[in-house]
């Protein structure tokens, strides 16, 4: 099996055309990436906000417990079987919308937690010097709580980009876009060497992002700050799997 | 005439065709389907029942040394939480096939491949728990004369019982929603039908596992809260 996985991902006619392994892998990368910035633009600065002035953190709080309870596979068939539909939606593929609406609520839970807590748990000692040396609250927000609750930010930011990518994978199972159809067409056609192959592109590039966002969360991350309780503080929230 | 014949015709139908799951219909919440294929569903179910209880079972017969081991040697701490954490980065479609290689296309790929994912919870959270053990707790009891295994086992567990509880929660809830991906090896529980009602746009069938994937998820939550409570009657004699 093994060997007709390696067969599958040396042979260059699996990754080119319009169904081949590349095309799939940018298409996946594209909604991804997508589902991430509508998240990032429109959940995160509503969630810092709410940090800051300290309001509605039952709701941002538990809107994760609840993420974890509700199956992505219930959601994405829900979605393309029902209200949203399976039109194919330009670059993102069949399924494009009902996939992207998934992939945005389960990116929800980790980022709005995270950057609630982030901002919520900055150091209230620093809040009232700023404010006593007659910072206004957004130069407190600015220039204070942002910077210091950047990590843990950052971390949300980052489980959220993984558990998205793995995400993208199961819309395959609803028939949609994304590398999770050679997993699922190698598995449906009994050519378990290609749904292997399919499996450890998946599993390489979700590694790949982990790395690449670890790399860009201590770009972000203030010096002084990566040494003190950094590795502790983003673990503070960990969401499901998917 | 004709029209009698045609309403006799309806009839017939829908006494042949319980109308709110035919092709015509296709409702989504429809009373007759959970009647007539109440058999289907008790056995999703179970089978789903199944493979959480014993996932999370072998994840956390897995995590608890784990957690002793980091928490005994430093040195194995980054480490354990590590590998542990890198687990939980692969995405589960992928993880099943890669686990078919070993095991097959059994019930056993999907419970190996989702008590691997509870590591990433279970571990972390039972040694956070064992952390929060105060030291003072510590040296009373070696004061005392407990040895080290006697210490863990009568000292440090019980006190970590309510974080290790939290971890175990969070386990099982992600767990059961998880095992629905396991239909992509035949062993998804409800996630079997979710797949059928999909190919065959069932949405009666969808509705139905989609509620009861999520009710189970919520009773077991619900079942490990009562236990926590039964194990732990210290902490509430200190709140009365």
């Amino acid at each position: 099996m093994l060997g007709d996985a390696w067969n599958y991902l040396t042979q260059w006619s699996n990754w080119t055309g319009s169904d081949g392994m590349l095309e799939l892998l940018y298409q996946q990368l594209l909604l991804t990436l997508t589902a991430l910035a509508i998240t990032v633009v429109f959940a995160l600065p509503i969630a810092l906000y709410l940090g800051h002035v300290g309001r509605g953190g039952f709701l941002a709080i538990n809107i994760s417990n609840i993420g974890r309870a509700i199956p992505t596979f219930a959601v994405l068939v829900l979605l393309s079987v029902g209200f949203v539909g399976t039109d194919t939606l330009g670059p993102y593929g069949r399924a494009g919308l009902a996939t992207l609406i998934a992939l945005v609520l389960f990116a929800l839970p980790p980022v709005v937690t995270n950057g609630y807590v982030a901002v919520r748990e900055v150091d209230k000692d620093i809040v009232e010097a700023s404010t006593g040396m007659g910072m206004t609250g957004w130069q407190v927000f600015w220039r204070v709580e942002l910077p210091l609750a950047m990590p843990v930010i950052m971390a949300g930011v980052r489980l959220a980009l993984v558990q998205v990518w793995a995400t993208a994978t199961i819309a395959a199972l609803v028939a949609g876009p994304g590398l999770g159809n050679v997993i699922t067409s190698g598995f449906y056609n009994s050519n378990l060497g290609k749904g292997l192959a399919g499996a450890f592109v998946v599993a390489a590039v979700a590694f790949v992002l982990e790395m690449l966002s670890i790399g860009a969360e201590r770009l972000v991350t203030p010096v002084h700050q990566r040494r003190s309780g950094r590795t502790e503080a983003p673990r503070k929230t960990v969401s499901a799997a998917v | 005439m004709t029209v009698l014949g045609q309403a006799g015709t309806a009839v017939a139908a829908a006494a042949d065709d319980p109308s709110c799951y035919s092709r015509f219909t296709n409702n989504w919440v429809c009373v007759s389907y959970w009647q007539d294929r109440s058999s289907d569903l008790i056995d999703a179910t179970q089978e789903h029942l199944q493979i959480t209880v014993v996932s999370v079972l072998l994840g956390l017969v897995i995590a608890l040394p784990m957690a002793v081991i980091a928490r005994r040697f430093a040195r194995l701490k980054a480490g354990i939480l590590g590998l542990s954490t890198a687990l939980y980065t692969i995405p589960s479609l992928a993880l099943f096939p890669i686990l078919v290689v070993f095991t097959g296309i059994t019930m056993t790929t999907v419970i190996i491949g989702l008590a691997l994912y509870s590591l990433t919870i279970l571990v972390r959270n039972t040694l956070t728990g064992l952390e929060a053990v105060p030291d003072d707790v510590r040296e009373s009891a070696t004061g005392l004369g407990y040895g080290s295994t006697r210490l863990l086992l009568k000292i440090e567990f019980p006190l970590a019982l309510p974080v290790i509880m939290a971890g175990l929660r969070v386990a099982t809830v992600s767990t059961v929603a998880l095992t629905t991906v396991g239909a992509i090896v035949s062993y998804g529980g409800l996630g079997e039908l979710l797949l059928d009602g999909v190919n065959n746009d069932f949405k009666a069938e969808i509705f139905a596992a989609s509620v009861l994937c999520v009710a189970l998820a919520f009773t077991l939550d619900v079942l490990l809260l009562a236990l926590q409570w039964l194990m732990t009657p210290w902490t509430r004699a200190r709140g009365a």
